[in-house]
């Protein structure tokens, strides 16, 4: 008879292989990191520059530079450009983060050479046409203004100010009048300070064609291009409030959203790997201590967690959660009760032991698959570092004790040190 | 292409393995045939919320998500108006663990009270959530029940309101999974770093012992054929003006299925597509347009939707959406055109396949629609789709008697 009592054996990740990209450069000294796997004859091109949000002088910028690159060259008009892209089944994808900013091609192996020369042209020749910055900033302001509807929303935005500073490029906040200010010559000098062939890095994965070398050095690696120079900017100095909690109002709402947080350290601080472990047990995934209480025993939300975002330059704590609007003063107790249980007593070799293998578990499942290598490969290479950080990530997950991590709780997450943010309206 | 093996338990449930040794993976998709559309009308919101009571603990297993987690897996389900997929991944070496989770809690569940009574608050926060507390959250709580006057479709996945989850009771609970929850009624997939033979063991080890029970048999009302256009105007403290058109279309079963969701394609698949051509770059009526199909199992609904730009009337944006529709009903539509949306199938398709589990829960959809192979003859379905037949569509969905309109306006203050 099955005892179905009893859990099956199993066994703990005691090891895991991440395909290395390969390095090599293109003619014109371009960087060039591939990573060479899959079965399906499909290859994602992805373009990279620092370019992010930390670079400009005015809110938008770097995301109309960005966005508006396919619309339209010295040679092909937007339509022209989507109409071939689109032909050959192709995907072009443009994205701006806080530090870099990049535009990726998903092509069919077949069409990949075809595909490459209108993104080509669309990295280099690009006229940004006065109409097309009118309609994209038009269309911006208005999911802008749906957007700003959503609790969610309100306390993300000023959470962010809240951190960093207001004037902080890190937590610089959209204001809707600054949809009215962005000018076709502030879009055209961004692109030539970062788009050139001297910021950019290009990152390769799928099951590539054998030639991929000589493709990407026809379209990007003959000669330089672009106007030259040196992309760096000093972090400013951060200017955080100095007022713990704060209410972003909004009388109809009937839930609100919470965020709780502080500026930390990115993947380069010796205490990362550790602090991602304690993060994982508070809210880092279903079984978290957040989830357990508020979500799966109160019922107060649909869902809460934590996480530790890393930005080059800095790193920040934040918890994050939608709850009725008539529970938020008894969700936030729940909230800082949980952290202080962090503060006050060990974890139990069991629930340590359960958030291992469930991390290493996230671990294999996010180098699967050519595309997830590539992430994986820009996630340390974003920060400077090498493949060894894994192995270090691995080896701290497993070695970890209760009392650092109770150690941690205390050093990081003092309630005096966490910033409030709430949207909505509490009662 | 994907290869898989099939086999049937002797009570009744559906096995289908899908080997793929490039993945250090294993996952077990699990489909049950239920979804709203077998709610009872004044209880609806009651498949999902039962979606979750899966996931607070079985007849022997206390809890479902410790022990997956302590094995490094992870999990989830989703449940829509046709059916409710619940799908976890594992390390390979730990597969059993997955087919000891799954077999207890379609064996029976643990029906505790504390389960029932949080999972209520928590759907109800998650209908807050996604629905009521965000800008156009309720537009398919008014447009359902607009276009479907007879059948289930009628109501949202979520519910039509609060109260009927606030109603829900243990025994419905009872009854419900005794109804819909039994081998009979479910289709597993196993898919990933795994062996056949080995997959076969285990299902016989586990899900063996679990009795068949009965497929419950579906008799659902259908729709009667739309004679005249329906209209809905609400104001809400919304920024922006929108319309959202639903018009009526053929089953997922049907034949004429593939037309039509090219003929969505053709007006709004990526920046190359007509309406976003016409109506947000020349015309600027819309800040933001889109045109879909809902993929429903039955008789379903083809969507029409767009943000009007400030400035406006509602009247000439609709001139501007009827126009393109006019132009797709009596102009022959360029052969490149019709090629550029099969070639966007194709690479869509091809790059769903580097996933195991977009595949594993597309092998157990394939089958319940009819054949797993299904799956692999996707691609074909659409390549052989005519022009003529895209048109022959276009007349017969896109017709103004055929369609329920939603007029979502801003409230003005």
């Amino acid at each position: 008879m099955l005892n179905r009592t009893l859990p099956p054996e199993f066994k703990t990740i005691e090891s895991i292989e991440v395909l290395q990209a390969n390095s090599s450069k293109l003619n014109n000294g371009i960087p060039v990191y591939s990573v060479n796997s899959g079965s399906q004859e499909i290859t994602k091109i992805e373009l990279i520059f620092k370019a992010g949000m930390f670079y400009q002088d005015q809110a938008l910028v770097a995301s109309a530079t960005n966005n508006l690159l396919e619309a339209g060259t010295k040679t092909y008009t937007a339509n022209q450009l989507s109409d071939q892209i689109d032909y050959y089944g192709s995907f072009f994808e443009c994205s701006v983060g806080q530090d870099y900013a990049s535009i990726a091609l998903f092509s069919l192996n077949r069409y990949l050479s075809e595909s490459l020369h209108f993104v080509e042209d669309i990295l280099k020749n690009p006229i940004f046409p006065q109409e097309e910055l009118d309609i994209y900033l038009s269309n911006k302001k208005q999911k802008y203004l749906v957007n700003s509807q959503k609790v969610n929303v309100l306390a993300r935005r000023r959470f962010s100010e809240l951190l960093f500073g207001e004037k902080h490029p890190y937590g610089i906040d959209v204001k809707t009048e600054d949809f009215d200010k962005v000018s076709r010559e502030t879009i055209l000098a961004f692109y030539k300070k970062y788009y050139h062939s001297g910021n950019c890095t290009i990152v390769v994965s799928g099951s590539l064609p054998p030639n991929i070398q000589d493709i990407l050095n026809t379209h990007f690696g003959q000669e330089a291009w672009g106007q030259a120079g040196k992309v760096e900017k000093a972090m400013p100095p951060l200017t955080p409030t100095t007022q713990r909690q704060t209410i972003v109002k909004k009388d109809d709402a009937i839930q609100s959203a919470i965020r709780i947080g502080r500026i930390l350290f990115n993947k380069t601080h010796p205490d990362y790997f550790k602090f991602q472990v304690l993060n994982t047990i508070l809210g880092g995934y279903f079984g978290s201590r957040l989830m357990a209480n508020i979500r799966e025993d109160k019922g107060y939300t649909y869902g809460i967690g934590s996480g530790l975002a890393s930005l080059v330059n800095s790193g920040y704590f934040y918890i994050s959660a939608e709850v009725g609007a008539y529970v938020t003063k008894d969700a936030l107790k729940e909230i800082y009760k949980e952290i202080a249980l962090l503060r006050e007593e060990l974890v139990s070799e069991e629930e340590l032991e359960t958030v291992r293998n469930y991390i290493l578990g996230q671990f294999l499942r996010s180098v699967d698959g050519p595309f997830a290598l590539a992430d994986k490969f820009k996630a340390i290479w974003e920060f400077g570092l090498g493949y060894d950080y894994f192995d270090a990530y691995f080896h701290a997950v497993k070695t970890i004790t209760p009392e650092e991590i109770k150690a941690l709780a205390n050093k990081y997450l003092q309630e005096k040190d966490l910033i409030e943010c709430v949207a909505g309206n509490p009662s | 292409m994907i290869h898989f093996d099939k086999f049937k338990l002797n009570n009744n449930l559906t096995v289908i393995v899908h080997q793929d040794k490039s993945t250090p993976m294993a996952c077990v998709n699990i489909l049950y045939d239920v979804g709203a559309r077998d709610e009872d009308e004044n209880r609806t919101g009651f498949a999902h919320l039962f979606e979750h009571l899966m996931f607070g603990g079985s007849i022997n297993i206390p809890n479902y998500d410790e022990p997956l987690q302590m094995v490094g897996g992870e999990n989830n389900a989703f449940t829509t108006n046709d059916i409710t997929n619940y799908y976890c991944t594992v390390p390979a070496e730990n597969l059993e663990t997955a087919f000891w989770l799954e077999s207890d809690r379609m064996l029976s569940l643990a029906f505790t009270d504390k389960s029932l009574e949080v999972q209520r608050s928590v759907v109800i926060e998650e209908f807050k959530q996604r629905y009521l507390n965000q800008p156009y959250g309720d537009v398919w709580l008014l447009l359902r029940p607009l276009a479907y006057k007879v059948h289930p479709y009628k109501w949202a996945t979520i519910g039509k309101e609060i109260k009927h989850i606030e109603d829900a009771t243990m025994d419905d609970v009872k009854a419900f999974f005794r109804k819909h929850y039994n081998p009979s009624n479910a289709i597993m997939v196993v898919a990933g770093n795994v062996e056949p033979e080995r997959v076969k063991e285990l299902a016989e080890k586990w899900f063996g012992p679990i009795p068949a029970g009965v497929k419950p048999e579906r008799r659902l009302p259908e729709e009667p054929k739309q004679t005249e256009a329906r209209t809905l105007t609400v104001e809400r403290d919304v920024p922006v003006n929108s319309i959202y058109r639903a018009y009526h279309m053929c089953s997922r079963y049907d034949d004429a299925y593939h037309a039509v969701d090219i003929l969505s394609d053709i007006l709004s698949r990526g920046n190359s597509s007509r309406l976003y051509k016409s109506l947000i770059k020349d015309s600027q009526l819309f800040s933001d347009v889109h045109a879909y199909v809902m993929g429903d199992f039955d008789k379903g609904l083809f969507v029409i939707s767009g943000k009007v730009n400030e400035g406006v009337s509602i009247e000439d944006a609709e001139k501007g959406i009827d126009e393109e529709i006019r132009k797709i009903q009596h102009e022959p539509i360029p052969a490149d055109e019709l090629q550029k949306c099969k070639n966007k199938v194709e690479s869509t398709v091809t790059f769903s396949e580097t996933d195991v589990l977009t595949k594993a829960t597309n092998l157990a959809i394939s089958e319940l629609l009819g054949d797993a192979d299904l799956i692999n003859q996707e691609i074909e379905k659409y390549r052989v789709v005519t022009a003529e037949q895209v048109q022959e569509q276009a007349r017969l969905v896109l017709d103004r008697n055929n369609c329920s309109t939603l007029y979502y306006l801003a409230k003005k203050s």
